[in-house]
């Protein structure tokens, strides 16, 4: 019997994890991305490996996706993590508040924390604000988002798939009932259009979903949400620096490298393409940068941008939408067959989302085959350059 | 961002078997922005056909490096007020060093395979990579911390290198810097993929290699670390203490 071919749509996060999942089920392949691998959403993330800290009191199916997730990564792939921690500090009274629904939402999921003092916390991390009230310590990390791609695809390639970058999906192919059986594409590599047949098409194309599914006639409600993100040439903490309040405007610090990130905003815009940066919200994250490390005021900025939260939900916006991920046949929603979506999650949160989008693919195609990417090392990422196309 | 500045950028084109020619786009820009954002601005709004490498956008993926008016540069944290003025110019060519793949995107694989011959580290403790002149020494507490390494393997230094030019066959600057990350340490094979004609001894100290690295390696005073290493080890092998 010959393999079913899938082809997936976009090879940032959920793309490459997704055909890191096909391929070890023993599907044939094909990734077809418009540029590089992870040049869109999933390569501006700030690299956070999220503890869930961050959702455990509002959003607490997203936090538990997140701590589950976030200890098998550092299992499979600790060449891009790293793995020194974070802490949850509280500045005010109204954060010290706040600290007692913290406490509750992260033992409601499962996330170990630990209570530090104001001296305890000054000696781990001496730059933080000196006026800290009350710390948590919990199992934040960072990765490197370009290498954390990399890792999936380079084991998926390994595993047969075949990556078609520079390439552009223009529009769907159609059985002349609506049902997708196919793309058709345009080379930007060597300006050639051709067209791919498949089995089954997963789009998995994020803040950019809503584009792709048009091009089926088919919807999905997705909620493009860009936020800012401000680099700096010094790196004053070893751990990630959390604020200890609801989900808001520069409440975190990334150290990564030599350098540290801090993040971020929640706007909209019309173009996806290209996302400017808004003035107003550099001077922002400064200020409540400085208010975590009061380094940040001196030190040199060493870059700005800009990455757009691919945030599911119509009607709502920013920070209330819930971060969790969701998978769409739209045989269901739209009667299109043939054609999956997968989008909203954290990059934290990769693995399960294609162990979800490869479930329901299967179930489409009456296919039995489990998902065995929690126990699969993942191989070096610089494969994916190495091996042969 | 407010643009108000009028910028011509000449853009390096080339697809398939095709020869190379110069393209050029005359864009609105804001110069606080940096030139890998005025490159996705071009490939927006004027020629979807354009391609270019990117990730990270922050300078921790390594994947943006193109030579910008001649010299390498990290497009993603390069300002464009630091490469021209107002009515100036820009001119965007690939990487030099490597094959092309198509327009400001070129092969890396060399590159990235010979890393992982000479096993350079993705992660290692900061103890072992300590900043080659840091501004104060780190707490011992911290040394244990685990980092990212500080080589992101852009290959900047491999195209600004004028010996890689010479010869393809040349490990080149990145490399070298990662066996001397690696650590010798009586590692035979690892001594013999350095210690050779196209290894360690072809560099001729130019230090382009050191100029250009955005990312705090200095790769040529890594080079002339591997060289003692080398020697060390010839001693004591002369001596048989290997």
């Amino acid at each position: 019997m010959t393999k079913p071919h899938a082809i997936i749509i976009g090879a940032g996060f959920t793309g490459v994890a997704t055909a890191h999942d096909l391929a070890l089920r023993g599907f044939d392949v094909t990734v077809v991305e418009r540029g590089p691998i992870a040049n869109g959403t999933s390569g501006r993330t700030h690299g956070l490996l999220h503890s869930g800290g961050r959702y455990a009191v509002k959003d607490k199916e997203s936090a538990i996706e997140c701590i589950d997730e976030n200890m098998i990564l550092r299992k499979i792939v600790p060449d891009v993590i790293e793995p020194n921690g974070g802490l949850f500090i509280a500045l005010t009274d109204s954060d010290l508040a706040y600290g007692e629904d913290f406490i509750e939402g992260c033992q409601a999921c499962n996330i170990p924390i630990e209570e530090l003092t104001p001296q305890q916390t000054l000696k781990l991390e001496p730059n933080l604000n000196p006026n800290l009230l009350l710390a948590f310590t919990i199992p934040d990390g960072t990765f490197d988002p370009l290498r954390l791609a990399l890792a999936f695809a380079a084991t998926a390639k390994s595993n047969g798939a075949r990556f078609r970058l520079y390439t552009e999906v223009e529009g769907m192919m159609l059985d002349g009932q609506g049902n997708v059986i196919g793309v058709n594409f345009w080379d930007r590599k060597n300006n050639q259009h051709g067209k791919l047949r498949a089995d089954i098409v997963v789009n998995a194309t994020g803040a950019w979903a809503g584009e792709l599914t048009a091009m089926a006639g088919a919807k999905v409600p997705i909620n493009p949400t860009p936020g800012i993100m401000v680099v700096y040439d010094q790196r004053l903490t070893q751990r990630a620096i959390n604020r200890l309040c609801p989900p808001s405007d520069g409440d975190i610090i990334l150290p990564q490298r030599r350098m540290m990130v801090v993040g971020t905003t929640s706007y909209e815009v019309d173009n996806l393409d290209y996302v400017p940066v808004l003035e107003d919200q550099i001077e922002l994250m400064h200020e409540r940068g400085a208010e975590l490390v009061p380094g940040v005021r001196q030190a040199k900025v060493r870059g700005i941008y800009t990455a757009t939260r691919p945030l599911i939900g119509a009607g709502t916006t920013g920070r209330s939408i819930a971060r969790t991920f969701k998978c769409f046949d739209h045989k269901e929603s739209d009667n299109v067959d043939g054609l999956v979506t997968i989008t909203g999650g954290k990059a934290t949160t990769l693995r399960a989302m294609a162990e979800k989008t490869a479930d329901m693919v299967c179930s489409k195609l009456g296919i039995s085959a489990e998902s065995n990417t929690k126990d699969t090392p993942l191989i070096s990422y610089r494969q994916f350059y190495a091996l042969p196309d | 961002m407010i643009n108000d500045w009028t910028v011509t950028f000449l853009v390096y084109r080339q697809k398939g078997q095709e020869p190379g020619h110069f393209d050029t786009f005359k864009v609105e820009v804001n110069p606080d922005e940096y030139v890998l954002d005025a490159v996705e601005r071009i490939w927006s709004f004027h020629d979807r056909s354009l391609t270019f490498a990117h990730a990270c956008h922050h300078s921790t993926c390594g994947a943006c490096g193109m030579r910008v008016n001649g010299v390498e540069k990290l497009t993603c944290i390069t300002p464009i007020r630091s490469v021209t003025t107002n009515g100036g110019t820009v001119k965007l060519e690939p990487m030099r060093n490597f094959p092309v793949v198509s327009d400001l995107v070129v092969d890396l694989g060399v590159m990235f395979r010979r890393m992982e011959a000479v096993g350079h580290r993705p992660v290692l403790p900061l103890a072992d990579e300590p900043a080659p002149t840091p501004a104060k020494p780190p707490r011992p507490e911290d040394l244990e911390t685990i980092r990212l390494a500080d080589c992101i393997e852009c290959g900047l230094c491999i195209s600004a290198c004028p010996v890689a030019t010479t010869t393809p066959a040349y490990l080149g600057p990145a490399v070298l810097a990662g066996a001397q990350q690696h650590g010798l340490d009586g590692n035979r094979p690892l001594l013999a993929l350095v210690d050779c004609k196209d290894g360690l001894w072809r560099c001729h100290s130019v230090f382009e290699c050191s100029s250009v690295c955005p990312s705090n390696v200095d790769p040529a005073r890594r080079i002339m670390d591997l060289r003692k290493q080398v020697l060390r080890a010839r001693i004591l092998r002369f001596f048989g203490r290997d």
